[in-house]
């Protein structure tokens, strides 16, 4: 039988607000365990939370950037369970009423089709604490430096059908994040994770099989293993007569499997119910007028624009719109530049790229700067240099920190365009290969290529490769 | 010093005109708190070091020029107030080695005002109880007669007040708290509206029902008080941020066309008939002070008990999960996991009432039931929200007993929780619907005190305050006093 997955996702991104959603502690990360709690985060006995502004504020950017319904009114509640790192006894939430609603993401898949993936909703919430078991033997230990550090949790519907698809769409979320500013997307420290709802039904059913939510994944290579394997668990689970239960499942990457933490009979009933500590969170039209002013050029327009503006590919536009910082980075080369904007964009995704990848630096750690790299790219365009020397000025420039016009003039590697110099090069070469030049006047044109390397050869590599072209084409046809 | 005047506004006047210092009445209290104790229970905690030395400090501050109306005035506090350095149980043996690392935002503006804290006062557990019987610290008694009952929770508060041991307390209500003890101990009570005073540092029993307030001897003391209790604080969300008259500036303003409400639905079959007769005496008083009297009717008044004990539970037992052994308070021997160090140390550290209220609350809140009790609850919280607010168009005020009954024997009702919580019937309307509420002595049935109850419209604690002060200055209940404590 065929099977379609269906995938859904709940994406938690740590707000990047300077103190607690309900406290004036201070959310950074890494500080000694248990410094930054205050009563307020540790539950102390008649402490009560206020609601940070920002945190709010941060809501409404995220539901403005996907199109999504503001609620005028939304309520706190109470999701009550007990755990050790959760000090209240209850986390507080929104549930019925949450602060945004109905919006949507549009991802461009690696096939180059677009996808739509709905979002029910995205609501404020608190962190929990963390319990610690390391080097603590028979003992665990409390952190509780993230407790009520502000989340928004942002629910899909099961609009994906694949792993890739859920990856696509959880990179978009979080390269919208980041350019709202409402989250660092740091996923080692867990900024940005997420929980996979995943199910599997024969194709064409219009009904939903069973799901299994797969919690607390935070790269996106977890995400696509996590996600695989679940699906081929639950086909061969179906396909050998057995049943999918409904239950919370655990990825361990180590093993690379998911694991079964708790079935829906153990499931917590969190007793949901509005936090009378709390009044509800009205919104009004000028609040929201407010913030939609001050909301940044979005990935989506960004894109379009370079499309529209700069002639590149829907491809080429997406892959430097994918944070704010590299689309900065690449117009800023493309203004310095003046022209050519599809050859900045070569070099920006392709050579640099691939440097900042293998030193794994961040485009605003670039050893070449935007400066730098256009002064390079306006050598090519320019004609002082050949593409290809110019990989290696890069590399030059990348190691050294030295600038293009530096690297060529201490190198000689200034193109050659002197029609004499070109002509004697070539004149050299045909005399030295008699028998090439013959079979090539006899019909054999492939042999162009070896007299075009050869030429390079004896030019250094510096002769203006169109030049060469023209001369050596009317030189061989004699 | 002999007997020590029995007012704060008598208190005030005599540390003004330096009759006596406020170091010389702390002793004076803490002596006779010290007399008392054996016979009422009415404290936890007795603070006599720092009391005696913060009435020093108000002597120099009287000294420097620097005297507030209660600078030097002694006061007790519940023991639901949190109190920095000092130990703060809420009654319970899950908080019993609690000591407070701050203070609760009225402890600390009652201290800026100037009073001094004579220590924390006995209560039900968690306020959860409406006779003081509930505490862990054993049942407080009352002075008018120490085999009753003095109400609950606020019993320290209002027993303490009673017995002159204190010249004032404060004290919570969420369901009748401050008003039943109030009027069962013969002493004036208010409960302002929800939001009036600051929650911040008063632990918290059902968050959308509980009020900090007074139990004073007269009228003009809580109006002396509760202005500096009262305000907008920006630790608790619920506090509302409207100005806050000086009370005391309308205590004498005449009743001339004041309109009294009476609730046809508190004159019911359950009130006592000597008690409804000192009620009907106290009414006749108003009426010679210029009142006009008509009945009005609240038709869903009568679902208070059942919409309480649905919400009051459900919010407690979300509230108290935070006792849970890890953090503070009561934590059970050598626990052998983590499911065992939460049943141990919650079973061992709550009382019985405590566990009754969690479970109901748990119950009404679980899938399958929410809809059914805690959401119809709230619905019929606003119907009485609405009768009220229909009564307030007919009328300026409403009146009715505190109380159906004068004050009962310690044990009677305690293995029966349902008649125990009908005594708190005719108070739950004013919590559910967030309204203020006073208690005022109105006279005695066979020796036990009785209270007229005062419901007013949100935010008209002055207009209370001047209705029940006009009424003090007519009759002598509130300044009676029981003669073992005379």
């Amino acid at each position: 039988m065929e099977w379609e997955t269906v995938i859904g996702l709940e994406i938690h991104a740590q707000l990047a607000t300077r103190s607690k959603i309900f406290s004036g502690s201070a959310t950074a990360y890494g500080a000694e365990p248990n410094t930054q709690a205050n009563l307020v985060d540790l539950g102390y006995p008649g402490v009560l939370p206020v609601l940070n502004g920002e945190a709010v504020r941060m809501a409404v950017r995220f539901g403005l950037a996907i199109g999504a319904r503001i609620a005028p009114h939304s309520v706190f509640a109470r999701k009550n369970y007990f755990y050790p790192d959760l000090p209240k006894g209850y986390q507080i939430s929104q549930y019925e009423l949450p602060v945004v609603a109905q919006g949507s993401l549009d991802v461009v898949l690696d096939d180059g089709t677009r996808k739509r993936v709905g979002i029910t909703r995205a609501h404020l919430e608190e962190d929990a604490g963390k319990s610690l078991h390391e080097g603590m033997p028979g003992m665990s230990g409390i952190d509780l430096n993230r407790a009520g550090t502000p989340l928004i949790e942002i629910v899909s519907e099961p609009d994906m059908r694949s792993a890739k698809e859920a990856v696509a769409y959880m990179k978009k979320v979080h390269t919208l994040v980041r350019y709202l500013d409402i989250c660092d997307g740091n996923m080692q420290e867990g900024s940005f994770r997420c929980d996979a709802n995943v199910s599997v039904r024969p194709k064409g059913s219009d009904k939903f099989g069973t799901r299994a939510e797969i919690k607390n994944l935070n790269s996106f290579r977890f995400v696509e293993k996590a996600i695989n394997y679940e699906v081929e668990r639950q086909i061969e689970l179906l396909e050998s007569g057995g049943k999918v239960v409904q239950e919370t499942r655990l990825y361990d990457p180590d093993k690379g499997e998911t694991r079964s933490m708790r079935s829906k009979e153990e499931a917590n009933d969190y007793r949901y119910f509005p936090d009378p500590d709390l009044l509800p969170l009205v919104i009004d039209d000028a609040f929201v007028a407010t913030i939609k002013a001050s909301l940044p050029e979005l990935p989506d327009e960004k894109a379009a624009r370079f499309v529209r503006d700069y002639g590149l590919s829907e491809y080429d536009a997406g892959v430097l719109t994918a944070s704010r910082e590299l689309g900065a980075f690449y117009e800023d080369v493309v203004r310095r530049v003046g022209r050519d904007p599809k050859l900045c964009a070569n070099w920006v995704m392709g050579d640099l790229a691939a440097f900042l990848n293998k030193d794994n630096l961040e485009i605003n750690d670039s050893k070449v700067d935007a400066e730098a790299l256009a002064g390079l790219v306006t050598r090519i365009v320019d004609a002082t240099i050949s593409g290809k020397i110019a990989k290696d000025v890069f590399e030059a420039m990348w190691a050294s920190g030295e600038s293009a016009d530096a690297i060529i003039e201490q190198k000689g590697l200034r193109q050659i365009t002197d029609t004499g110099a070109i002509e004697q090069a070539i004149d050299e070469v045909m005399a030295k290969n008699p028998g090439q030049l013959a079979d090539y006047r006899s019909g054999k044109d492939k042999l162009f290529g070896f007299f075009v390397g050869q030429v390079m050869k004896a030019t250094g590599g510096k002769a203006n490769p169109a030049q060469l072209n023209d001369l050596l084409r009317k030189k061989l046809s004699g | 010093m002999s007997a020590p005047a029995p007012t704060v506004a008598a208190l005030a006047r005599g540390l003004a005109e330096g009759a006596f210092s406020s170091v010389e009445l702390t002793r004076a209290y803490l002596e006779r708190i010290a007399a008392a104790q054996p016979s009422l229970n009415a404290f936890i905690t007795v603070t006599g070091e720092s009391a005696l030395k913060a009435a020093a400090e108000a002597d120099a501050a009287r000294a420097a020029g620097r005297a507030g109306r209660l600078t030097g005035v002694p006061i007790g506090h519940k023991d639901i107030f949190c109190t920095e350095g000092v130990l703060t149980t809420c009654g319970s043996k899950m908080l019993g080695n609690f000591v407070s690392p701050y203070d609760a935002t009225i402890v600390s503006a009652l201290r800026a005002a100037g009073t001094v804290m004579l220590g924390k006062l006995n209560m039900d557990e968690f306020a959860m109880g409406s006779s003081n019987e509930t505490s862990h610290f054993g049942p407080v008694r009352n002075p008018w007669d120490t085999q009753m009952v003095p109400g609950g929770s606020s019993g320290g508060s209002a027993a303490s007040v009673a017995a002159r041991i204190v010249p004032a307390a404060t004290a919570t209500d969420t369901g009748g708290s401050i008003r039943q003890p109030a009027a069962l101990c013969g002493v004036t009570g208010i409960k302002p509206t929800y939001g009036r005073c600051s929650r911040y540092g008063m632990i918290a029993f059902a968050s959308s029902l509980d009020q900090a307030g007074l139990i004073t001897v007269s009228a003009e003391d809580a109006a002396l008080l509760l202005g500096p209790m009262s305000g907008f604080d920006p630790r608790d969300s619920t506090s509302v941020d409207s100005p806050v008259p000086d009370y005391t500036a309308t205590l004498g303003d005449s009743l001339q066309g004041l309109t009294i409400g009476l609730v046809r639905e508190f004159f019911d079959k359950g009130l006592d008939a000597a008690c409804e007769q000192r009620i009907r005496d106290a009414i006749a008083v108003y009426e010679k002070l210029g009142a006009k009297v008509r009945e009005v009717s609240c038709p869903n008044l009568p679902l208070s008990v059942p919409t309480y004990y649905v919400v009051a539970p459900a919010e407690c037992s979300s509230n108290l999960a935070r006792f849970d052994g890890v953090r503070f308070g009561h934590r059970c021997d050598s626990p052998k996991n983590l499911l065992d160090l939460y049943c141990r140390s919650r079973g061992e550290g709550f009382g019985a009432e405590v566990k009754r209220r969690i479970m109901t609350g748990t119950y009404v809140l679980s899938a399958g039931y929410y809809d059914a009790y805690y959401l119809k609850a709230q619905r019929v919280r606003q119907l009485i929200s609405a009768d009220f607010a229909r009564a307030f168009k007919e009328c300026d005020l409403l009146f009715g007993p505190t109380t159906p009954t004068p004050a009962f024997r310690i044990g009677a009702k305690c293995d029966d929780p349902i008649t125990m919580y009908l005594n708190d019937i005719y108070t739950i309307g004013a919590n559910l619907a967030g309204l203020p509420g006073m208690s005022i002595p109105c006279g005695f049935v066979d020796g036990l005190p009785i209270g007229l109850q005062i419901v007013g419209p949100h935010f008209s604690e002055a207009r209370m305050l001047n209705v029940a002060h006009r009424y003090q200055q007519e009759t002598d209940w509130h300044l009676k006093t029981p003669s073992a404590f005379a």
